[in-house]
């Protein structure tokens, strides 16, 4: 009895959503982009590659090299909301302009199962398309380059997958939110990507403004090493707020195990600098991931609170269809 | 014997605007009972409340010895509902339609796609049964809406406006339906609506209710007796209705 309602809910929105013909354009159109772009970095690195002995670490640059526009991770990064915003958006209001919503709740299930099995099958079809992404470009990594990733490798982008995975996750629990407190379903769209519009455009102005407010840079003649850094840092921190921000970031070092820092270059003291250059062996996987805990443990409290939120919102709602 | 619906003095209110006042009733097993009153008396927000859809202000009220409010799984169980504008996943055909509300009542796979071409059958859409419900009439949704009632084998069948927008032959199999499931299948009966002398055809017993509040409730043999006076032998219901509305309407002028 206890959990068959949410699994019922589950296989059934599941099956709606490889069979629907929007999350198939969807996959179509983003199976085209990635393939295209993987073919052309991996002819790209050939290219560069050609003449030397194999460099160890060659396959992750299939996703962080710049291809003819953008590279992969850039590219996973941009349209992955998309993708969790697509699958979300009609989740509730759908079905109770459909008046379908007082039918599945007058049938023996809790009212959550609901809601868990929607956001389960969501987060599903999110770990089945971008699962079938990176197999791809690994695939045509592996026909075009001849290099076959190493272990170091393949651990590296598991945990890109996972964080990929929740990061995308917390868009369809954003867009699911939406569909719960509007009634329309072209309103809940456009408010969830208003949402991304925001934090992907605006919020750099906001971290930059917050940070001139909180910690001016001081006008005039003496610009301080201290105040520069301080500014840096109140915007950094600001900007955290923004979960694109949290992902590239945590992506950025994951995948690129010769990275030790978020910081840029500019702003780091001499000594610094000089260590980062000195130093310039490649991090082990557990390493990379705890410069980024950080980053990854925030990554998941947000989907996980966005989703609580949802929930409740849903819960309390009233039923009545008319 | 106990009774199937009962309710003691269940009241719910949207802020100020009272939509049922302390309605106490009580509906036997295995009988029609007809739940009559205008657009806006109250009908849909007792069936939700009785489902465990709604949760009433104050009072109580139990389905087959069980409350709605505290054991609304239960009461899902043993309950089948035939909302007002039933609706439809329309880009499934009935088929996966049906499947859908069996897997969430738990049956179990097995027997299911017989059980499901057998009341199909019953309705009258074993033809079509493989047909996107978007491209369903209106008597078709509803035949498949008692189709998705009877398939939970319920031992109670709350149905609001059953025959709204039907045809005449098919308010006729609507209300032989009705018929059907108190008498061959002893399924206790509880429907609200408006049309009033089909609510005569069929009824055991039926309740009046009038801006929140249970006018009348009996058979109506008893409702004709009190209203329209002694050794009436020809009445309709229509008449007993229409005096208890303007009684209403005069007393609230």
């Amino acid at each position: 009895m206890s959990v068959h309602g949410m699994w019922a809910v589950y296989r059934k929105e599941l099956e709606d959503h490889f069979s629907s013909t929007r999350s198939i354009l969807l996959l179509t159109v983003i199976l085209m982009v990635g393939l295209v772009t993987a073919y052309m970095v991996g002819s790209g690195l050939r290219k560069e590659m050609e003449g030397m002995a194999k460099p160890s670490l060659v396959f992750l640059l299939l996703f962080t090299s710049t291809g003819a526009l953008f590279s992969l991770a850039q590219f996973i990064a941009f349209f992955g909301p998309l993708i969790g915003m697509v699958l979300g958006f009609d989740a509730i209001n759908r079905e109770r302009s459909h008046r379908t919503l007082s039918k599945l709740l007058s049938q023996p299930i809790y009212r959550d199962a609901v809601i868990n099995g929607k956001f389960l099958a969501g987060l599903t079809t999110i770990a089945i398309m971008l699962l079938a992404i990176v197999l791809l470009i690994s695939g045509i990594g592996l026909l075009v380059l001849g290099v076959v990733p190493g272990w170091e490798e393949i651990g590296r982008m598991a945990v890109y997958l996972v964080v990929s995975i929740i990061y995308v996750g917390f868009w369809l629990a954003l867009s699911i939110l939406c569909s719960v407190l509007f009634r329309g379903m072209a309103t809940s769209a456009l408010a969830a990507i208003a949402l991304w519009i925001f934090f992907a455009f605006f919020m750099a102005l906001g971290a930059r403004l917050a940070a001139d407010i909180v910690a001016p840079l001081p006008t005039g003649a003496s610009v301080n090493a201290e105040a520069v850094l301080r500014n840096d840092r109140v915007r950094s921190v600001v900007s955290m707020v923004s979960p694109i921000t949290l992902y590239s970031e945590a992506t950025g070092i994951v995948l690129d195990p010769l990275r030790k820092t978020t910081r840029s270059l500019v702003l780091m003291g001499p000594m610094e600098q000089l260590s980062i250059s000195r130093f310039q062996s490649p991090l082990p996987l557990i390493q990379s991931a705890l410069i980024v805990a950080p980053h990854l443990v925030s990554l998941v409290a947000i989907t996980v609170v966005c989703f609580g939120i949802c929930y409740a919102c849903f819960m309390r709602q009233e039923v009545r269809s008319t | 014997m106990e009774p199937a619906i009962e309710t003691h003095a269940l009241t719910k209110r949207y802020g100020r605007q009272v939509a049922v006042n302390n309605l106490t009733l009580e509906v036997k097993p295995g009988e029609i009972f007809g739940f009559l009153g205008p657009n806006g008396a109250g009908k849909t927000t007792t069936l939700l409340m009785l489902l465990g859809l709604s949760e009433p202000t104050s009072g109580t009220a139990r389905v087959c010895g069980h409350d709605p409010t505290r054991e609304p799984l239960l009461v899902k169980r043993l309950v089948g509902y035939l909302p007002e504008n039933v609706g439809f996943y329309e880009d499934m055909t009935a088929v996966q339609n049906l499947t859908y509300v069996a897997r969430l009542n738990g049956i179990r796979d097995g027997g299911l796609r017989h059980r499901m071409e057998e009341l199909l059958d019953q309705v009258g859409l074993l033809a079509e049964a493989r047909k996107r419900v978007g491209a369903y009439s209106r008597g078709m949704r509803q035949r498949l809406g008692i189709a998705e009632v009877l398939l939970k084998d319920p031992k109670v069948a709350f149905l609001d406006e059953p025959t709204l927008g039907l045809d005449p032959d098919g308010t006729q199999k609507m209300l032989d339906f009705i018929t059907d499931l108190s008498r061959r299948k002893q399924i206790t009966v509880f429907f609200s609506s408006h049309l009033l002398d089909q609510v005569q055809r069929v009824s055991d017993r039926v309740g009046i209710m009038l801006k929140g509040n249970l006018v009348a409730a009996g058979p109506i043999q008893e409702l004709a007796k009190q209203k329209l006076g002694v050794d009436q032998e020809r009445y309709t219901l229509e008449e007993i209705y229409m005096r208890y509305f303007r009684e209403d309407a005069t007393a609230t002028a």
